[in-house]
């Protein structure tokens, strides 16, 4: 009888979980009757309370869980078949030291596992999304971050004031402050998140490295010290392989960066660098280092808890990466087989479990064409750090960070590589956007590097966050819960055997930039519609669709914070399939009143070297070496866009007719006749007809004959129509009573303009609008302030000259002179707040 | 540079004036004179043989206006001929013209000869429709004498006019003319003030809507100003770098001589002047067919007539749709600005709203837009200029305003974040008491639906002047952000507690007690405090209610507003 009812009981616990992670969504499985779900409710407890007694019931309860998993996981996304104990006991009260998408992400989370929560604000946010999620708000200062959400003092008073017992860093921020961490023990508040000695541990490079040499973990070979001659030099290069790259220990970012493939290049590279270390730093020392080319930035999620035990939760493919930031990540990777991943697990776990790491973390890791990998670094919260936000926090106390950093060196090898990169791509754009305006404004960007925090900016650390979507959805776990869990002593709940790969989940970093500027340069504004992709019709069940943002509709993207918007993820049973939702999202993705990045999302995604899984770290400069340039129209799919674009043009004009109840107006049959359009699409004018019966309209060009039918609803932001048989999600941009119209087209926004046949040939003796003479005018590509202004009225300035200097999102732009010119006004001063388009200088 | 526009401008003109002096010239040539009796005698006997080849010549001359050389000029002015414009405006195949066959009478400067006479004069009249409603049009054509007036000519115009008003239907006079035909005289004054006379008696029985796509100069330019809207085109001409509408009373030269100013055509009486300085104009668009296609777009808000309801055209926007947007749109910071229009497009039928005069006093926001599918007018203060207070321009660009929506059955909503009016001497030297009157006495004297939302300040007699409870509002709203008080509490404190201390604390008092919809709402001067996110779904309810308002002021002959 016993064996019976625990039969029962166990299938029961199936439904039962799948219940309690739908968070009482209607069950879709057909085989939950209601009867069932009533002894369930009395059942639960029970099983529950014995679940926690008994060690062999546990077991079995993790085999129960994976199975839920895969129909749990695929109903809603963001369920997770981690089950929250609500008899487990954790904190009363947890204050979220962060803002957006990530201190969101946390409240979702204590709000399962009932725990009350704080959010601490800026004056900017307050009206933000997490002060409203939040039970409590304490406002912690201005809006800029070295006043509020790093000011240490605010934060432990906002601590007092509301009793919170533990802090959420998030991620940025003060999550890798050591000093935050010791002020949260002195007042005997948990920080979740490792102990300090871990933060400590893993934040020097040199130390990292040599724990990482210690626990077997492969590290890049490389060799940092004083080289005496060329032949040194040589010998140190054969030992490690080539090719090899050289620069001056002390030296930042890509500076003085030599890769040699050959002796004569090591002898060589070895003379530039020891005279650029003697010279530009005094310090001779020179740092030889492998040189891996064409690498992909996998990383392997760690979990781990205060009794020593330790988990690795997969890996993430992170190679789509921009300026060092992440683009589109996925779990898994298309490159990995099991051994390499279960061997980088491997080495990651027993990293973790060298510093003794407790909570959820991240080891970066660089891997070649051969498949070798190479430990980059472990970031100490969950994954990599905030670049740009410890970047401010470094400018504030810039000798601290100076003292803490010291003669960093050892594994610096990466920063240099993709500062070069980034070098090369702004290069790149700069090229482009003297060759779109016509030498008109040179955009230099550079990295925003104090002389004396130069070691700050290591493009290895990854501005990032807390939590992995793509992870959670593969492994079904919750992460914020887990971490929360480990804070407050609790063992791992998983064995290493209990963690699958169920399905594939892609996310994109959905940011308020520009992408056709340098891969995106930040944009701000109020988002006017915002409506994120999350009512799709699932055509399959276990293919779904998660956002996690910190915005909402009237939201402000300002100046002050990070541009994301948010992070889509698609999730479904194979990458196809995840890929085809992730196409779909992105176009149903309402984003107005912001420059957002959508375009190049969905550029990538479609890629055929993304599709195959060709990608390495130098994706987007490879891909789009000219700069992105948006979406290239096929002949078909110009066709499309312009029967749509003539078709939306035609609606609207027939829906300007029906006037409700006026008898004043004459009804003229407009059905069935045959209208010619002219529509301009990049200065080339297309003549089309069109004729409609209902809502289906045929339009005809070039004697092709384009279907398009839909809904025509004009005041919705999205367009669904069917074009020649085929569903496509367009978004009308914009559209005025002369024509204009702007679509959004598989990702991208084309202009259009649609003029009757008449308008149109009269068109030709409107007077042309003389263009701007952009050379001797100088604007702001991007909102942001202005850092410096080099010249004043009546100076001459040389072509390529710096103008002034604009500050946006930590990033700072050179402009320069497009030709030797006098200055004749000024229109900003240091200081000053510009937006985007705003005048900065004219020259005569 | 401004000398040779004035004479191209009128190079019609002078081309007429030409022609007749050589006619005068030869006129004691016997033998001259003698042919031209013998050419006009074998015209009559040829036109004799057919009328109806001599009705299709003259149409075919009518529709040729000036002439395929002064069309080509046209052209390159980046201009179109009247016709085409009329075409452009109207729905296809719908223009019905009148009075093709009219010419001018004058027989003064050699100017009765046959090649000084064209069919339908210099300018072309008739009705039509835009999306199907009636809309009566006269188009200017410059191609005919520089568009002049003539006798004629205002005849053609006062004829449609008289029966756009019998009809009920709404005038758009498309305005591209070098002024008045010079050799009228008199007679083309005449003209003038016949059209001046029949826009005063439709003002407010039918919308007029004047679009300058060309000069309007001199005593011109009065009919424009008569009318409820004035728009402007503002393509450059291509070659000399200027508007190819102007406005203006006196040209450059005459001012230079009287008061030595420089000043180009441009600057005097552009697009940018009149949209942005003297708000003489309502709007400028780029060119020709932006301003045509435009019109169309902006006829579609208006009724036909006084007699007509506000036209409800078929709306995709949910009645009841949420705003979350708006919940978070006004600063915690009672001193940061924040862009009403955002408000004015959240809460519109599909975002859309037609601006009146965005570059003109912006510190109100005044225009169209739909709700449910009906036209309502939209005022609003714009906390993002001058903190949205009141001033003499925006007073009286708000009033205009109030009183064309009242004249025309459209419901207005009134968004109010006032700090009072501007202070200083520049404006009450201007009058702003007597200007800031006209604001007053329009919201007061209207007798449409009338609908408020205070989103924020409401201080002083401005309070009283935006579309207030006092004035007959219908239904008044608060945000919960609101403050209806005096004024702000610094300012209040300071002279409560004059000379005392603890300033900062009586301010606190001060703001709890005030900075808040309370004190208004117990006393019922507001309906209801609403969340902002629900105030379209509030408005379009209400208008829906207040459509059969009926209320009428007391007899009078006409009001007395403080002009």
């Amino acid at each position: 009888l016993g064996l019976v009812w625990y039969r029962d009981t166990f299938q029961y616990l199936v439904h039962g979980i799948a219940l309690i992670g739908r968070e009482g969504n209607t069950p879709q499985n057909a085989s939950v009757t209601s009867k069932k779900r009533d002894v369930l409710v009395s059942a639960a407890p029970t099983v529950m309370a014995l679940y926690r007694r008994s060690a062999a019931f546990q077991s079995v309860f993790h085999a129960v869980k994976h199975v839920c998993l895969k129909q749990n996981c695929a109903v809603r996304i963001c369920s997770y078949s981690t089950v929250i104990d609500q008899n487990e006991k954790t904190f009363d009260k947890i204050l979220i030291a962060n803002r957006g998408e990530i201190a969101c992400r946390v409240i979702k989370t204590c709000k399962k596992m009932g725990i009350k929560t704080v959010a601490v604000h800026s004056d900017a946010d307050a009206s933000a999304v997490h002060v409203k999620m939040a039970d409590e708000a304490v406002c912690v200062g201005p809006a800029l971050t070295s006043k509020s959400y790093l000011n240490m003092d605010a934060i432990m008073d906002a601590i007092k004031l509301t009793g919170a017992q533990a802090v959420h860093p998030g991620y940025g921020f003060l999550s890798e402050n050591k000093e935050f961490a010791r002020r949260l023990a002195l007042e005997k508040v948990t920080f979740i998140g490792p102990d300090t000695h871990a933060i400590q541990a893993m934040g020097d490079k040199i130390e990292s490295k040599l724990i990482a040499k210690a626990a077997k973990v492969n590290t890049i070979p490389g060799f940092d010290g004083v080289v005496k001659d060329p032949e040194e030099a040589v010998k140190i290069a054969g030992e490690i392989g080539y090719p090899v790259m050289i620069k001056a220990s002390a030296g930042g970012g890509g500076k003085g960066m030599r890769i040699a493939w050959n002796d004569e290049e090591t002898r060589e590279g070895f003379r530039f660098s020891s005279q650029e270390a003697a010279s530009s730093f005094g310090d001779d020392r020179l740092l030889i280092e492998k040189f891996i080319d064409n690498p992909r930035h996998i990383e392997i999620q760690v979990l781990a808890d205060k009794h020593g035990n330790a988990l690795w939760l997969n890996e993430r493919e992170c190679s789509i990466q921009r300026r060092n930031q992440k683009v589109v990540e996925e779990a898994p990777s298309t490159y990995l087989d099991p051994e390499t991943r279960r061997a980088m697990g491997e080495q990651a776990v027993s990293l973790a479990k060298a510093v003794k790491y407790s909570s959820a973390g991240t080891v970066e890791f660089l891997v070649d064409s051969q498949k070798n990998f190479y430990f980059l670094e472990m970031n100490t919260r969950l994954q990599a750090s905030g670049g740009d936000v410890e970047l401010e926090e470094f400018v504030e106390k810039p000798v601290e960070r100076d003292e803490e950093r010291g003669d960093v060196c050892s594994s610096r090898f990466f920063e240099d590589q993709s500062s070069c990169r980034v070098l090369d791509h702004l290069k790149g754009s700069d090229r482009t956007c003297r060759k779109a305006s016509e030498k008109s404004i040179a955009l230099h960007c550079r990295i925003s590097i104090h002389p004396s925090v130069r070691p700050s900016v290591h493009p290895s650390i990854h501005p990032s966050n807390v939590e992995h979507p793509i992870t959670e959805c593969i492994t079904g776990l919750d992460l914020v819960q887990q971490m929360i869990r480990i804070a407050k002593g609790y063992k791992l709940l998983h064995q290493q055997t209990d963690i699958p790969i169920n399905g594939w989940a892609i996310e994109s970093r959905v940011y308020a930039e520009d992408p056709y500027k340098s891969f995106g340069l930040p944009s701000i504004g109020r988002l006017s519609q915002y409506q994120e992709p999350l009512d799709l019709v699932n055509v399959s069940a276990l293919v779904s669709v998660r956002v996690d943002s910190g915005i909402q509709e009237g939201s402000d993207i300002s100046i002050y914070y990070d541009p994301m918007i948010s992070k889509l993820v698609t999730y479904g049973k194979s990458r196809e399939e995840a890929l085809k939702k992730m196409e779909e999202a992105l176009d149903n993705y309402v984003i107005r009143g912001v420059t957002h990045n959508i375009s190049l999302l969905r550029e990538i995604i479609v890629h055929p070297r993304f599709v195959s899984g060709d990608i390495s770290t130098k994706f987007l400069p490879e891909v789009y070496p000219d700069g992105f340039k948006g979406h290239i129209l096929t002949a078909g799919e110009k066709r499309e866009l312009l029967a749509a674009a003539a078709a939306l043009h035609t609606a609207a004009q027939l829906r300007s007719q029906r006037f409700l109840g006026d008898l004043r107006v004459s009804s003229v049959p407009v059905e069935s006749r045959v209208l010619e359009l002219c529509v301009e699409l990049d200065k080339d004018v297309h003549i089309l007809a069109i004729s409609h019966s209902g809502n289906k309209f045929t339009v005809e060009i070039d004697g092709e004959k384009v279907e398009v039918s839909g809904e025509w609803n004009l005041a919705s932001a999205l367009l669904p129509v069917t074009i020649n048989g085929q569903d496509r999600t367009l978004q009308c941009l914009l559209r005025t009573a002369s024509g204009d119209i702007t679509l959004q087209y598989l990702g991208t926004s084309f202009k259009l303009r649609v003029l009757s046949k008449l308008a149109a040939s009269l068109s030709k003796h409107m007077p042309e609008k003389l263009p701007e003479d952009t050379s001797s005018i100088l604007r702001s590509p991007m909102p942001g302030s202005v850092v410096a202004v080099a010249v004043k009225a009546g100076d001459t300035v040389a072509e390529g000259q710096e103008i002034c200097v604009i500050e946006a999102m930590k990033m700072q732009n050179s402009m320069t002179a497009a030709k030797t010119a006098k200055v004749k006004s000024v229109h900003c001063k240091a200081g000053d707040t510009v937006g985007e388009g705003d005048l900065l200088v004219e020259l005569e | 540079m401004a000398t040779y526009t004035l004479m191209r401008g009128t190079v019609g003109l002078l081309n007429g004036l030409k022609c007749s002096f050589k006619n005068v010239g030869q006129i004691p040539y016997g033998a001259v004179a003698q042919s031209k009796l013998l050419r006009g005698a074998r015209c009559y006997s040829s036109s004799h043989l057919s009328v109806q080849e001599r009705i299709e010549k003259k149409r075919a001359a009518a529709l040729a206006g000036g002439g395929l050389q002064r069309i080509t000029a046209q052209h390159k002015r980046g201009k179109l001929t009247a016709r085409e414009r009329v075409e452009l405006l109207l729905d296809a195949d719908s223009f019905v013209e009148f009075d093709m066959f009219v010419e001018h009478r004058c027989s003064d400067f050699g100017m009765e000869a046959d090649h000084n006479k064209y069919p339908g004069d210099s300018v072309v009249t008739g009705q039509g429709r835009i999306n199907g409603r009636l809309v009566y049009v006269f188009s200017q054509d410059f191609t005919v004498f520089g568009g002049s007036l003539s006798g004629a000519h205002a005849q053609k115009i006062c004829k449609i006019m008289d029966q756009a008003m019998l009809v009920g239907a709404p005038v758009i006079g498309l305005n591209d003319s070098g002024g008045a035909r010079i050799q009228e005289g008199v007679e083309s004054l005449a003209g003038y003030a016949d059209i001046f006379l029949r826009n005063v008696m439709a003002s407010g029985v039918v919308p007029q809507i004047s679009l300058i796509m060309g000069p309007c100069a001199g005593g011109a330019v009065y009919s424009p100003a008569l009318t409820d809207f004035t728009f402007m085109v503002k393509a450059t001409d291509a070659d000399v770098l200027q508007d190819t509408s102007y406005l203006f009373i006196t040209g450059p030269d005459v001012v230079k001589s009287v008061t030595n100013e420089d000043v180009t055509q441009e600057e005097l009486g552009g697009a940018k002047t009149h949209t942005a300085v003297s708000g003489v104009a309502h709007r400028a668009f780029e060119n020709d067919i932006d301003a045509l296609l435009n019109l169309r777009d902006f006829f579609n808000f208006l009724p036909l007539s006084n007699k007509d309801p506000a036209p409800v055209i078929e709306c995709h926007d949910p009645r009841d749709r949420l705003v979350p947007g708006l919940d978070t749109i006004v600063p915690f910071e009672s001193t940061k600005a924040y862009d009403m229009l955002d408000i004015v497009q959240g809460i519109a039928d599909e975002r859309e709203f037609f601006e009146i005069m965005p570059n003109y006093a912006k510190n109100i926001v005044v225009g169209f837009a739909r709700m449910n599918g009906r036209t309502v007018g939209i005022v609003g203060n714009q906390p993002k200029v001058a903190s949205g207070c009141l001033d003499i321009n925006s007073s009286v660009k708000g009033a205009r305003f109030v009183r064309f929506c009242d004249a025309f059955n459209i419901p207005i909503i009134t968004f109010v974040d006032v700090p009072g009016f501007l202070p200083g001497t520049a404006q009450e030297y201007g009058g702003i008491i007597r200007h800031g009157a006209k604001l007053l006495y329009a919201f007061a004297e209207a007798t449409v639906p009338k609908i408020t939302v205070i989103t924020r300040k409401a201080y002083g007699g401005a309070y009283d002047v935006m579309s207030s409870k006092h004035l007959r509002g219908d239904v008044n709203y608060a945000w919960p952000t609101a403050e209806v008080a005096v004024m702000g509490a610094k300012g209040a404190v300071q002279i409560i507690f004059r000379g005392k201390e603890n300033q900062a604390e009586a301010e606190a008092e001060y703001v709890e007690k005030f900075a808040n919809p309370f004190p208004a709402a117990v006393r019922g001067f507001v309906d209801d405090i609403i969340q902002p996110s629900t105030t379209r779904k509030r408005i379009c309810r209400d208008l829906e209610v207040l459509a059969s308002k009926k209320q009428s002021n007391p007899w009078k002959k006409h009001a007395n507003i403080p002009l």
